[in-house]
């Protein structure tokens, strides 16, 4: 039940979000509420809720650390991900998860993003892509599409976009998805496994700005733009089921690489066990 | 046989700070602090601590940030250029109020500069390198061994007085060694933090009773839910847009500082008793100033040594109480002038304030602070 | 000695001239005298000039840099020929006899001795000079007992390497003659 979710995993006190209507944050932000939920119900896990911090950077995106009902840190931005990473080397045993948004993870974060995956750190990063700075009023960021339009883009931009879900894989991530706000049941069962994986994640979930990005690009208002997602983003299975000439222009909503590298926090163990076994020698 | 072993001052940082408790270490490679990583991937496995090399000094200062708010003593070290990529996020740990230590070996600048050259030209940046209006404290120790008993006071005033300290050290006494035989840190240590809320509160870890200016708060992880953020905040940790809860938690933050001063302020006077001209000088710098003291009252001169261990705050109220007896001030530093503004401004150059400086790399040597001594001494005859 | 002496120790990146200064402030620690020791790092260190410096007093030390060495070593003519303008008055020069010797220097003052050879072709293994050069230092300024110094180089080498370390000492004290110990010890005071 929805109004259970709120009421167990959500600061009410904090509520009404300051999103604007028809974003798709609200949505991401329930997935992972659920997410986490379902993996705390399975008794097979063995999560404790204190086990979870929430970390965030700035940006739209970035204020649902506020919201969740967590331990959580929102910290500065584009360093998400640094401050995760000291989070889950002092204590492995957290379930770390960034929230954090396409500027924030892929602009001026890219930098720790494309480390945090090479190393493997067991963080589950989840970017809400909605390919615009929406908190500063509208600027073109690293996803927004090549020719579209952006108050600091006025005659289009000319910059080509990042692939944030390929870029986690070009950089090495163990597992990379892609999600979006119109598939939210299997966003939310792409998150679940997210977060049970070991090593580092990243699931870029697509999301919805109608009124910065949507309004200047002519995309129509929130339920237009979610009618865009439900055809031309498509799930695992049936997107393999399509032609190659039916699935051009469209994405694959699903897991685009996985691994079983050794997760960092667990490699360092290792360190560990030799260094002392060297000291007391 | 002596107990004593040859230490080098960027290795007596890391030792201190494992004595401390110090065990998470997250740093980029920089001279002249690079030992400083080197040692803490060496040792810090050793004691079931955690090293790691991050991309860049942004983040090396984020992910202490991180582990301190799971609860690790956390520390990192970088010098000038990197000291300034981490400006935003120290920011952050004063403002969130998070302990760490920070070391800046100090080079010359601005810029790249000369890298593996003598600097003291970090010192106003320690203190206003952040924006917006914080506290700072900044320690800055002379000698190997005050390197070592000095870094575990910067985790104590950090644990204390939940903020990241600046532990500002200079390539002289980085890269020095010395024989030192290190006393035994259990009686220089405090313990972590308080380990949960303050009495009184609603489970609001930014609360603080009336008369108390440091919040007390669980790591993250040990069953207390809250939030923390860099933006202005209420007694939660919730970010609020009211004027008066700003107002009252930055006043806080520069109150915790302010009204602990006197415990958090620490200075050497040597043979100041009697001394007519005071040479103010910190850190390795002051090794110099030392041997020139003593020349000078070899040669019958009233001259003594006030040395600012704790550099930030400045020892305001110990330098005004020397003022009466003194005829003049010399402010020795390798810069152009930067704690010489503390001094004139604390003076009110009420006493004329001479300045030997220096920022071409070379190391002021106990010469050049007699020469400079000489020359005060030729122009009070001329007056 | 009451009063500082300074030593200088110049050659090239990689003659391990640090080493041989931080292994004489290491014996000078062990027997109970006062040393600071500092040296040019990063940059400056790679290839060119290198140099290293030890102060010992029995007084405390606060200055730590030298300014008029009373002893150096030179492994390179560059670095020979750029310290010699620094000396103090009276001062000793160690040169490895492969160098020329510059004309100021007053013969009486300098050792020459062949560091770099014997490193090589007596020790078997050309990076033992600074080892080498630290067993002739030793030998000729009579600085610590020959226990203290290899105490010294022992906390500075890889385990394992403690007999080559030991002959190369040996072979360094073998380059001063009895007459050179006796003449230079007296310059230390």
């Amino acid at each position: 039940m929805p109004s259970d979710l709120i009421h167990q995993y959500m600061r009410i006190d904090h509520l009404p979000q300051i999103w604007c209507p028809g974003c798709g944050n609200g949505v991401i932000m329930r997935d992972v509420a659920v997410a986490i939920d379902e993996l705390i119900q399975d008794e097979e896990n063995d999560f404790d809720r204190d086990d979870f911090v929430i970390v965030s950077g700035i940006g739209c995106s970035s204020r649902a650390a506020g919201y969740l009902d967590f331990n959580s840190i929102h910290t500065t931005h584009g360093r998400a991900i640094a401050f995760a990473t000291g989070i889950k080397m002092a204590n492995p045993k957290l379930n770390v998860i960034v929230l954090t948004g396409d500027g924030d993870c892929s602009a001026i974060g890219g930098n720790h993003l494309i480390h945090a995956a090479r190393r493997n750190l067991g963080l589950t990063v989840i970017c809400f892509n909605n390919d615009i700075y929406g908190m500063t009023g509208g600027q073109y960021s690293p996803t927004t599409p090549n020719g579209d339009k952006a108050t600091t883009a006025p005659y289009g931009n000319v910059d080509r976009p990042f692939d944030i879900a390929n870029l986690a894989t070009g950089a090495g991530a163990s597992f990379s998805a892609r999600g979006d706000v119109f598939h939210a049941r299997e966003t939310t069962e792409i998150i679940k496994k997210a977060i049970l994986h070991k090593g580092f994640s990243l699931v870029d979930v697509y999301s919805v700005c109608p009124t910065y990005y949507g309004r200047k690009n002519k995309k129509g208002d929130a339920v237009e733009m979610l009618k865009w997602q439900r055809d031309n983003l498509i799930p695992t299975a049936r997107y393999y089921s399509m032609s190659e000439e039916l699935r051009a222009g469209k994405k694959l909503i699903g897991i685009l690489s996985y691994n079983d590298y050794p997760e960092y926090t667990e490699e360092y163990a290792k360190v560990i066990a030799a260094a002392s076994n060297k000291a007391k020698k | 046989m002596s107990k004593a072993v040859l230490m080098q001052g960027n290795e007596a940082a890391v030792e201190g700070a494992i004595a401390a408790g110090m065990r998470f270490f997250a740093g980029y490679p920089i001279t002249p602090s690079t030992e400083i990583a080197e040692q803490s991937a060496l040792r810090l496995p050793q004691m079931g601590g955690k090293f790691i090399q991050m991309e860049d000094e942004i983040s090396s200062i984020a992910a202490v940030l991180g582990a301190s708010v799971a609860g690790m003593k956390a520390m990192t070290a970088t010098s000038g250029p990197g000291f300034s990529l981490m400006q935003e996020n120290i920011g952050y740990g004063v403002m969130a109020e998070i302990p760490c230590v920070i070391i800046d070996v100090q080079r010359c600048g601005p810029s790249t500069g000369l890298a593996t050259s003598p600097s003291q030209g970090d010192y106003m940046q320690a203190k206003w390198g952040t924006h917006g209006d914080h506290p700072v404290i900044a320690l800055s120790p002379s000698s190997v061994l005050e390197t070592y008993t000095l870094i575990i006071r910067a985790f104590n005033l950090s644990e204390k007085y939940r903020t990241p300290v600046i532990f500002l050290m200079d390539e002289i006494v980085g890269h020095m060694r010395e024989g030192v035989e290190l006393p035994n840190p259990n009686d220089l240590i405090i313990n972590r933090r308080k380990m949960s809320f303050h009495d009184g509160a609603n489970k609001e870890c930014y609360y603080v009773p009336e008369g108390k200016y440091v919040p007390a708060m669980k790591p993250f992880g040990q069953g207390e839910r809250y939030n923390i953020t860099g933006l202005a905040h209420d007694v939660s940790g919730f970010p609020v847009n009211s004027n008066e809860i700003a107002d009252k938690l930055v006043t806080r933050l520069l109150d915790k500082v302010e009204k602990n001063v006197d415990n958090i302020v620490r200075v050497e006077e040597y043979l100041m008793d009697d001394a007519e001209t005071a040479i103010v000088c910190f850190g390795g710098t002051a090794r110099a100033a030392m041997d020139a003291v003593n020349a000078a009252r070899a040669q019958g001169r009233k001259v003594g040594l006030f040395r600012p261990i704790t550099v930030w705050p400045f020892p305001e109220k110990k330098l005004l109480a020397r003022l009466p007896q003194l005829k003049n001030i010399l402010m020795v530093e390798h810069n152009h002038g930067q704690m010489l503004l503390e001094v004139q401004r604390v003076t009110r150059c009420e006493k004329p304030v001479h300045f030997l400086g220096r920022v071409d790399g070379t190391v002021i040597s106990p010469d050049d602070i007699l020469a400079k001594l000489n020359e005060m001494e030729d122009t009070n005859h001329a007056e | 000695m009451s009063k500082r002496y300074e030593m200088r120790f110049a050659g090239s990146g990689g003659q391990g001239v640090i080493l041989a200064s931080v292994i004489i402030a290491e014996a000078a620690v062990i027997a109970g005298l006062n040393t600071v020791q500092s040296q040019a790092y990063g940059p400056e260190a790679r290839g060119g000039v290198s140099k290293a410096e030890t102060v010992l007093s029995c007084d405390k030390i606060w200055y730590s840099k030298v300014t008029r060495p009373n002893f150096l070593l030179a492994l390179t003519q560059a670095s020979l020929d750029t310290y010699t303008r620094e000396l103090a008055e009276g001062a000793v020069v160690m040169m490895d006899d492969g160098l020329n010797c510059p004309a100021d220097l007053d013969p009486a003052r300098v050792i020459s001795v062949p560091i770099l050879q014997t490193a090589k072709e007596k020790v078997g293994k050309a990076f033992t000079a600074n080892i080498v050069a630290v067993g002739a230092i030793n030998r000729a300024l009579r600085l610590f007992s020959d226990k203290d110094l290899m105490e010294g180089v022992k906390r500075h080498i890889p385990a394992g390497t403690e007999e080559i370390n030991q002959k190369a000492l040996a072979e360094g004290a073998a380059l001063i003659s009895d007459a050179q110990a006796e003449a230079f010890a007296q310059t230390i005071g």
